[in-house]
């Protein structure tokens, strides 16, 4: 389905982000991006849909070259990348239904979008995803009257709107509490099994990833150091991809949050 | 309690030689003063000031009590006065939304040649007072309300698109990053993610623009560009002081309501 080849990124003032990185996934699977802060995961999902332009190699999205598009071209396919932002990105003024429509952007002509006039369909599918991440009795509500993780429900449904062939998700839980960004991953990694969908979700939390994806891909200094399944990963690799003091601090936070959790769980069950 | 024995006790907020630069910039400030005072008095006749207070009370004693009788002859000229702010106001907005998209850095088409077209066409209307334009513009398409509505438009273009500018300027990228992705046209991109992020700072500047044309189309009419003003030279001209405290009050009156207005319109819409 997606296939990256030789993907380079060396911004202007010299840095580089990406130097060749390649891989290939297929229909339906979910791949996690791990690494620090820093390492090129949010540039190279940017260099997909080319909110970040490579310097080098090529994006296959399909039989399109994503990366030799001119301007027109480029936003036709863009309609077939979703993508899901860390800090949600949502328009905060307008309304939960209008965020979920502005999916559809790409697909209807500008006096349309502009008198909020969508087609029927459109609308009935934004109703449709929006029950289905559960909040049909939101849709009339302005964005900025919900909860972080209701956000991230109304930017997951907007990616879905646009009936893509692959999401991209920079960072879905980096604002969220642990709680409920498992609820997020388990509802985006249903979502994908629903349809079939191919996913790149950038996640620095790693146990995290290790419950919910099907194949991780290490980053570090813009390379790709680990590329296999979430059981493979062995303490040697992570201490390399993220330092060895670094990763067994990132240990230790998580498990103290497991510990935590089922006492949660308990106490909402009582109330 | 651990030890603090061996710390020093003398802390200062800034550093001796901060302090001493602080010092001389006030007596830099103090013998600018002091200049400026030696130049006013220079050309002033003491004898005139001396008769000040008389003068003034001399004045005050002839307009009290104010005219009230010439109150329903105002309310025509304060008719237009209100119209020649408001349609300014609306007539400037309208110009300056276009201005200000060109002139911010992150929704200019062109950062090389429109940006700075656009940012002379801000300076350049508020380097002149909207009197000046209003004189330009008698000479030009004569006197009355029109020449009295396009200065005040003038004038508005460069306080509202400067302000309307900067707040495109500080608008959050983020959701225009997420729109253009779903592969929508740059005109959808404006219209879903830049302007509802700048709708509430664009009505505080109207409303805030049109309470401070209210205040300008009251003095157009000095140079007879329509409205309350004209009477207002009249009355001066013939030291009809009942008059001109009848219009000063009508003119205060207008003020706060305008005020009023601005405050209320401002808290409804956003």
């Amino acid at each position: 389905m997606l296939k990256i080849e030789g993907l380079s990124k060396a911004y202007r003032t010299g840095d580089v982000a990406l130097s060749s990185v390649s891989f290939r996934v297929p229909r339906g699977q979910i791949v996690g991006l791990i690494g620090p802060s820093g390492a090129g995961k949010s540039t190279l999902i940017r260099c997909i849909n080319r909110l970040v332009v490579p310097s080098e190699g090529s994006v296959m999205l399909g039989e399109i070259d994503l990366t030799r598009l001119g301007q027109r071209a480029l936003r036709r396919q863009r309609r077939r990348i979703g993508m899901i932002f860390q800090e949600y990105a949502l328009v905060e003024r307008l309304t939960v239904m209008e965020n979920v429509l502005s999916g559809r952007l790409g697909y209807v002509p500008f006096w349309r979008s502009w008198l909020r006039r969508f087609p029927p369909e459109d609308v009935r599918r934004a109703y449709a995803l929006l029950d289905r991440v559960g909040l049909l009795q939101h849709a009339d509500k302005r964005a900025d009257a919900l909860s972080g993780g209701q956000r991230q429900r109304v930017g997951i449904a907007r990616a879905l709107a646009q009936e893509p062939d692959l999401l991209l998700v920079d960072e879905p839980t980096a604002s969220l509490d642990p709680k409920t960004s498992r609820q997020i991953m388990r509802l985006l990694t249903e979502i994908c099994a629903e349809r079939r969908l191919p996913a790149i979700v950038n996640i620095h939390d790693v146990p995290l990833a290790r419950q919910f994806v099907q194949r991780v891909i290490g980053l570090r200094d813009g390379e790709i150091v680990f590329d296999g399944a979430p059981a493979q990963l062995e303490e040697t690799t992570l201490s390399t991809i993220y330092g060895a003091d670094d990763w067994q601090a990132m240990r230790r936070e998580h498990d103290e949050q497991d510990d935590a959790e089922p006492s949660q769980r308990l106490s909402g069950a009582e109330a | 309690m651990t030890d603090i024995g061996h710390y020093r006790e003398v802390w200062r907020p800034a550093s001796a030689a901060r302090r001493l630069t602080r010092w001389f910039a006030w007596l830099a400030l103090v013998a600018l003063f002091v200049f400026c005072w030696q130049l006013m008095t220079e050309n002033t006749i003491w004898a005139f000031v001396s008769d000040a207070p008389r003068q003034a009370a001399d004045i005050g004693s002839r307009m009290v009590p104010p005219r009230w009788s010439y109150l329903p002859a105002l309310m025509a000229p304060l008719w237009d006065t209100i119209n020649i702010a408001t349609l300014g106001t609306l007539g400037g907005i309208a110009m300056a939304i276009p201005v200000a998209f060109l002139a911010a850095r992150n929704t200019t088409p062109s950062a090389r040649f429109l940006r700075p077209a656009a940012l002379f066409v801000i300076v350049a209307s508020r380097s002149i007072n909207s009197l000046i334009w209003a004189l330009l513009l008698v000479a030009i398409i004569g006197p009355g309300l029109l020449a009295g509505i396009v200065a005040i438009a003038l004038r508005s273009i460069g306080f509202i698109g400067k302000l309307l500018y900067e707040a495109i300027e500080e608008i959050d990228p983020k959701p225009g990053e997420a729109i253009s992705a779903t592969g929508a046209r740059p005109a959808q991109v404006l219209d879903y993610a830049i302007v509802p992020q700048i709708v509430p700072a664009f009505i505080a500047i109207g409303v805030f623009r049109w309470d401070i044309n209210i205040r300008e189309s009251t003095i157009l009419g000095l140079v007879g560009a329509g409205g309350i003003g004209l009477q207002l030279q009249s009355s001066i001209n013939v030291l009809a002081w009942p008059q001109v405290t009848m219009i000063l009050l009508l003119i205060l009156g207008t003020v706060v309501v305008s005020e009023w207005v601005s405050a209320t319109l401002r808290r409804a819409m956003i």
